[in-house]
């Protein structure tokens, strides 16, 4: 018998028993859909997690921060000068494997940034050089970054994310039209602040793709109520590492030192003083020698006192990947069991169907079936059974994904890729042929008499 | 030489330390175009002796010859391609497949031997023209007469174009009628030039051919061969048949 009569025969029985075949390809379905989603699930997760590593800057990104002295060198407390200017200077002159460096000086949190009375809730208000806009990928998208000169002559300038701007301009889907608020000064804690330039709106995959089908949709009806803030992310903020670049306010360092630190200096000198530093290094794969470098040089400008620690992204991310390891792990598992109790519900319905069959088989048989005509023949009849399960199961894994966003949407979309459809396929070819190799083996060792003889 | 060539053979069954002699020692010649039927009592050795002669069993001891090659210890494989080729059954149950309509099921065998549908669908019709059932074709067999259905059966054994046909009790399952109108195909059949072998218990059925075999007990013990006197004549058993 050849290969098609075979599929065809499948076929054929398969529909003489639809209802039967249905409920028995049914545990296909759901273990494949269910296959299909976790990895969507998981991919989604992965991507989301990779653009927010992005967006803060790489794992190339080390952070320097201040940090307790460690107890054996308590006595120097009085000599510990913390994180300082000097340090970027030393690891731009001594560090080479340290590609950018940049000085952050943050703003105490009382101070306040408004305008015409408005005032964003929380700000993210820094200090810094205009390398900072390499360094935590941000992109100036209206107007420009401040400039060295800028920073030498301590100017009133500032560089601002969206969400300020939509807190004391107003956000394009309020007014209808995108503000663009350069030139216009805001006020920092009593200083006036000129706006020379605005980063673009960042956010994720997600949000953009949502924002993009909500402009093709009529709009939604107007929030009712006072205005309120929706907290973190919630408003515009996306997720908190977009949130929170949409929250920045850069100024020259010069400046903050000058018009906000100098209090904190002796004879109006301002104080060299740092919050933080971030360095950049060539690759991942230096991190380690580039590490050292640093910490070399900032051991010799702290005169050997440990006052201070590297944070790296390192941690973060391997959080991340076991993670997404774990959910892939878990996740493969429900669907292993789903598609192995797929894979006995076939086995079973094969086995109810050649005890059915057995005087068919003998017929066979003495018509000149041979042992590998009868045992292709059921064994087509499984996979075919697993197959179309599967590629029910394969349409059934977009619905159960759009279910499951519905039900909890999550900060990432679900990405349903070709790699796990075909290896879903796969999976359920495979469980077909494992389901039927039993029933098959059976069926063809019958002895045609016997067969014959039975009913 | 004769189509099919017994010598010695023997098909015992174990069965709880007894030792069951379904065939014991039997030697026989079919020549081709020969109508010839097998008779005896219930468990006689009859279906076991014709399940050996159509390559669905093997002989415990003896040799088989069929059209020229020796069968008693070809492999379950080669069994399969002779019973394909060069046999056909009629069962007493006709043993068609109840999901399959008539042409289907006379199309089965060649499905095994790798014809093309065109060349299947032509020669199942052409068979079925000879057993007079092409009106019948499309006809799923429950819903045909017991008479029919054992012509369609018989279509099947025909259609592969078979060296010899063996049917088992095929009026066994009819009205005396329709027995006598299979019988009559048979009959036909054989005049054609086919080489038949009839199993039945029933003389009257036996009295079509000219050449009828009786067993009893697993042996031979009564062969009654018009050729052999030129006319109807009895002889007694061992002889050479
Ligand atoms: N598989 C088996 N195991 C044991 N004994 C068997 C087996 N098959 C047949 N026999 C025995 O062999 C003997 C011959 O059986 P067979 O079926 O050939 O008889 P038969 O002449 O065809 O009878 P009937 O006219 O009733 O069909 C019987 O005694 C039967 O019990
Ligand atoms: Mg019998």
């Amino acid at each position: 018998m050849n290969f098609w009569s075979a599929i065809e025969v499948g076929f054929k029985e398969i529909w003489a028993h639809k209802f039967r075949s249905l409920l028995t390809m049914l545990g296909i379905v759901l273990g494949v859909s269910s296959l299909v989603a976790m990895a969507a699930l998981v991919k989604g997760m992965e991507n989301g997690m990779k653009e927010a590593l992005i967006a803060i800057g790489g794992l190339e990104k080390v952070r320097v921060e201040e940090q307790d002295i460690p107890a054996k060198q308590r006595q120097y407390t009085d000599d510990a000068v913390g994180c300082t200017i000097n340090d970027v200077y030393a690891l731009e002159r001594s560090a080479p494997l340290v590609t950018l460096v940049e000085p952050e000086m943050r703003m105490p949190s009382y101070y306040r940034v408004t305008r015409d009375g408005k005032m964003p809730d929380w700000v993210n208000l820094i200090g810094t050089w205009p390398s900072a806009l390499e360094m935590n990928e941000h992109i100036v998208q209206y107007g420009r970054m401040f400039n060295d000169i800028d920073d030498e002559n301590a100017r009133n300038v500032c560089v601002i994310g969206t969400y300020i701007r939509d807190e004391l301009f107003g956000a394009p889907d309020e007014v209808g039209h995108e503000i663009i608020p350069l030139g216009q000064t805001i006020n920092i804690n009593g200083e006036p602040f000129r706006i020379i330039g605005m980063f673009q709106r960042y956010e994720s995959e997600r949000e953009r793709k949502q924002r993009e089908l909500q402009a093709t949709q009529p709009k939604a009806a107007p929030q009712t109520g006072p205005k309120r803030s929706r907290g973190w992310g919630g408003h515009k903020g996306g997720g908190f590492v977009f949130g929170w670049k949409n929250r920045t306010i850069y100024i020259p360092l010069n400046t903050m030192w000058l018009r906000f630190r100098a209090a904190t200096g002796t004879n109006n000198i301002p104080d060299p003083h740092l919050s933080a530093l971030n360095l950049k290094v060539a690759s991942v794969d230096e991190l380690e020698p580039a590490l050292q470098q640093a910490r070399n040089v900032l051991m010799s400008t702290h005169h050997g006192i440990e006052d201070f620690r590297f944070q790296t992204q390192e941690d973060w991310a391997q959080n991340i990947t076991s993670a997404i390891h774990h959910a892939r792990l878990s996740g493969g598992f429900i669907s292993a069991i789903s598609l192995l109790v797929g894979g006995i519900g076939i086995m079973n319905i094969m086995l109810a169907s050649i005890t059915e069959r057995i005087r068919e088989i003998g017929i066979r048989k003495a018509i000149g079936a041979t042992y590998a005509d009868v045992f292709v023949q059921i064994l087509i009849e499984s996979v075919v059974i697993a197959l179309l399960g599967g590629l029910a199961g394969l349409a059934a894994a977009y619905g159960l994904v759009y279910l499951l966003q519905t039900l909890s949407p999550t900060e990432n979309t679900p990405i349903i890729t070709f790699t796990a459809l075909g290896v879903a396929f796969l999976f359920s070819a495979g469980v077909g042929v494992l389901a039927g190799l039993v029933p098959a083996f059976k069926a063809a060792k019958l002895d045609p008499i016997q067969a014959l003889r039975y009913d | 030489m004769p189509l099919v060539e017994l010598r010695g053979v023997s098909k015992i069954y174990h069965l709880g330390g007894e030792e069951i002699r379904a065939l014991d020692d039997v030697n026989l010649d079919i020549d081709a175009g020969e109508f010839i039927s097998i008779i005896g009592p219930s468990g006689s050795g009859k279906s076991t002796l014709m399940h050996i002669l159509g390559c669905l069993d093997t002989p415990t001891r003896g040799t088989i010859c069929l059209d020229g090659t020796l069968i008693h210890n070809a492999t379950p494989r080669q069994l399969a391609a002779i019973r394909n080729r060069k046999i056909g059954f009629v069962f007493q149950f006709f043993n068609l497949l109840p999901k399959l309509n008539v042409l289907q099921n006379v199309e089965l065998p060649m499905v095994y031997s790798g014809l093309s549908s065109r060349e299947r669908r032509e020669r199942a019709l052409r068979a079925l023209r000879m057993v007079d059932m092409e009106n019948r074709s499309k006809h799923r067999p429950m819903q045909l007469s017991g008479g029919q259905q054992q012509r369609a059966a018989i279509a099947r054994a025909l259609v592969n174009d078979p060296k010899i046909i063996f049917a088992d009790e095929p009026t066994g399952n009819l009205d005396s009628h329709t027995g006598e109108v299979i019988l009559e195909l048979f009959r036909k059949l054989s005049h054609e030039g086919r080489t038949i072998a009839l199993v039945t218990h029933d003389p009257e059925i036996a009295a079509v051919t000219p050449r009828r075999i009786e067993i009893r007990d697993g042996r031979i013990s009564k062969v009654i061969d018009p050729k052999l006197a030129g006319l109807d004549r009895q002889l007694e058993t061992p002889a050479s048949v």
